[in-house]
């Protein structure tokens, strides 16, 4: 263990602690401001947040131990007595989160009964806090203790429009199959602590690759098979789906739009740390090779996400649902690359990381159009979209953007998200898995195009009242676009190669 | 002394009937209790472990207080969320909370 350094500590939970600061300074303001002012809150998260992310990436990035400079950067490692990592894995996550819960502020600023109240922000801030505290988690406690911090906010915000019936049922049932999740997680760490005695996931790597433990493997895979099926909840890959749906459907649309996005990235980010770390290839009990029991777990869960997700998809009517549904499939996408990461190693990671990335924008992009159309026309079916090209050409034209990016389609970011996970995957020796993505994404672009046809060629009832597009969406959805665009042409080998970094601490270099 | 495998066989029992109990019931305040009684099987697991498998390391008795926290916490919440699903349908009864079809 190395000795307890505050300013480089300080340095790895800066962006938490601006957090923190950043909830307080919304509350005062909340108190302060009249009613008029309150959607100026948003503007407030949203810089905040911004800011936060890239005073993180240019002041205490993670420096390699390898090559650190004097000056700016904070070496790289485990701080906080094992609690938290600081490497690239754990950067790529924080900044997703990050912008994740600036859009979603700036989103929600015109939203019915959530952008007036000083509280939403306050609350989207201490769940991103949860979020970033997640993506370096690299101890059980920790863990346990972050994903709560995200979900339990989320609860609160998915049940926001207290008035509202459809909002309350949607954070009833989100907080019923939450913390049921929640619970057999636990029940899997608490197992996993007994058998090793520690709560590290470095510590617990160790003594699981160690002589005296290598006789048992029922216990560690009963613990392993807890831990997943509390994950896939938290990601929302089927059989554990359930909740999706209902919640996407019911909860005010900024809150679908950040559970969909930062929730996923950060437990995506946790489960590849801990499965690489604890389960590591070549770790054998009792004869039993474990990494290729939960590369089959993976694939399995992969196969079915996909393949319900986009068949159901195919027959919903509500634009909120057809994109929970298709959050459901685009989970079992990101397994792919889960399956991939002990044979796939540096590759699948980098994938994830860079899907992710991707998914962020284009998720966000996609719901900030359905609050601008639902806004102005109090509908979220899909029927009534027809002629929106019409009503106005460039909703039509982005949320075309963010479909196609959702199907893949090359010129949208998509496109990249999709290639490098089924790379990874055939890199991995797992072809058969890359086919049936390969298929899903045809059956997926079905339905993502019917979208598309209803907005250009079907006429409706309205066509000739423009929707307007208030200042803050119209940056939303320039941001977005932009950033969908950018990473499906130019922007797509760094990030991939930024998120590489991130694998090659996993892989390479090690804990 | 009690051996440790009669701690894990109560927390194992404790923690199915938790679970049980969330899949059967229909109120969703009785649903909460069952979660808790999980989260508490929990505890009895991480506790015993601490005092037979590491006692001199506190990490365990660490664990078992920020479960005691995170399980109030959602104790908060979810008894929040049910009285305004109360307030907007005078039931609690899970299935009658039926708006959104899955």
């Amino acid at each position: 263990m190395q000795p307890f350094d505050l300013a480089a500590s300080l340095g790895v939970v800066a962006p938490e602690i601006g957090l923190t600061i950043m909830a307080i300074v919304v509350l005062f303001l909340d108190l302060q401001l009249p009613d008029s002012q309150r959607p100026n809150l948003a503007l407030v998260t949203f810089i905040g947040l911004i800011a936060t992310a890239a005073l993180y990436l240019i002041l205490w990035f993670p420096v390699p131990i390898s090559t650190a400079v004097a000056g700016l950067g904070v070496q790289e490692g485990t701080y906080w007595g094992g609690m938290l990592r600081h490497d690239a894995l754990a950067q790529i996550f924080k900044v997703i989160v990050l912008v994740a819960g600036a859009l979603t502020a700036l989103i929600a600023s015109g939203s019915t009964g959530v952008g007036r109240k000083g509280e939403f922000y306050l609350i989207i801030i201490v769940s991103s806090l949860g979020g970033v505290l997640l993506a370096g988690a690299a101890d059980l406690i920790m863990i346990f203790l972050a994903l709560e911090t995200v979900t339990i906010p989320l609860y609160v915000l998915a049940a926001f429009r207290r008035d509202d019936r459809r909002s309350s049922e949607s954070g009833m049932k989100y907080f019923l199959f939450g913390s049921f999740a929640s619970a057999i997680l636990l029940y899997g760490f608490s197992l996993l602590y007994g058998f090793t005695g520690q709560t590290s996931i470095a510590a617990i790597a160790e003594y699981l690759g160690s002589e005296p433990f290598s006789a048992n493997s029922v216990p560690v895979l009963i613990a392993m098979v807890l831990v997943v099926v509390g994950f896939g909840f938290k990601i929302g890959a089927v059989p554990f789906h359930f909740w999706t749906p209902d919640v996407y459907e019911g909860a005010p649309t900024p809150v679908t739009a950040f559970l969909s996005v930062a929730s996923k990235a950060a437990s995506f980010a946790v489960i590849a740390r801990f499965f690489v770390v604890v389960f590591p290839e070549g770790l054998v009990l009792n004869g039993q090779e474990i990494a290729s029991f939960w590369v089959q777990l993976a694939s399995v869960l992969a196969v079915v996400s996909m393949t319900l997700g986009n068949a159901v998809a195919l027959a919903q009517k509500n634009i909120k649902r057809l994109l929970a549904y298709s959050s459901i499939a685009q989970a079992g996408y990101t397994l792919i690359g889960v399956a991939a990461l002990s044979a796939g190693g540096q590759n699948s990671i980098a994938a994830i990381g860079f899907y992710m990335f991707m998914y962020t924008f284009t998720n966000l992009l996609a719901f900030a159009v359905v609050i601008v159309f639902s806004e102005a026309t109090g509908s979220e079916n899909i029927a009534d979209l027809a002629g929106l090209s019409r009503r106005n050409p460039w909703l039509a034209l982005t949320m075309t953007i963010a479909l196609l990016s959702l199907a893949g389609v090359p010129p949208a970011a998509g496109f990249f998200g999709k290639f490098f996970l089924f790379q990874a995957a055939v890199d991995a020796g797992l072809v058969w898995l890359a086919i049936v993505g390969v298929l899903n994404a045809i059956v997926a672009l079905y339905y993502y195009l019917i979208v598309v046809k209803i907005m250009y060629v079907d006429h409706g009832q309205f066509e000739e009242q423009v929707i307007p597009v208030a200042q803050p969406y119209v940056w939303t959805l320039a941001i977005t676009t932009l950033a969908v665009l950018l990473l499906g042409t130019f922007a797509a080998q760094p990030i991939f190669d930024w998120a590489s970094q991130g694998a090659a601490v996993l892989f390479v270099r090690g804990l | 002394m009690v051996p440790l495998w009669m701690y894990l066989i109560v927390a194992a029992g404790m923690f199915s009937i938790g679970v049980y109990g969330v899949l059967s019931r229909r109120n969703a305040v009785a649903i909460l209790m069952s979660v808790e009684l999980m989260l508490n099987a929990i505890i009895i697991n991480l506790v015993a472990f601490w005092r037979y498998v590491t006692p001199t390391n506190m990490s365990g008795q660490a664990f078992a207080a920020f479960v005691f926290v995170v399980a109030a916490a959602e104790a908060a919440i979810g008894l929040a969320i049910v009285l305004a699903i109360y307030r907007n349908r005078r039931s609690t009864v899970v299935e009658d909370v039926n708006l959104l079809k899955g």
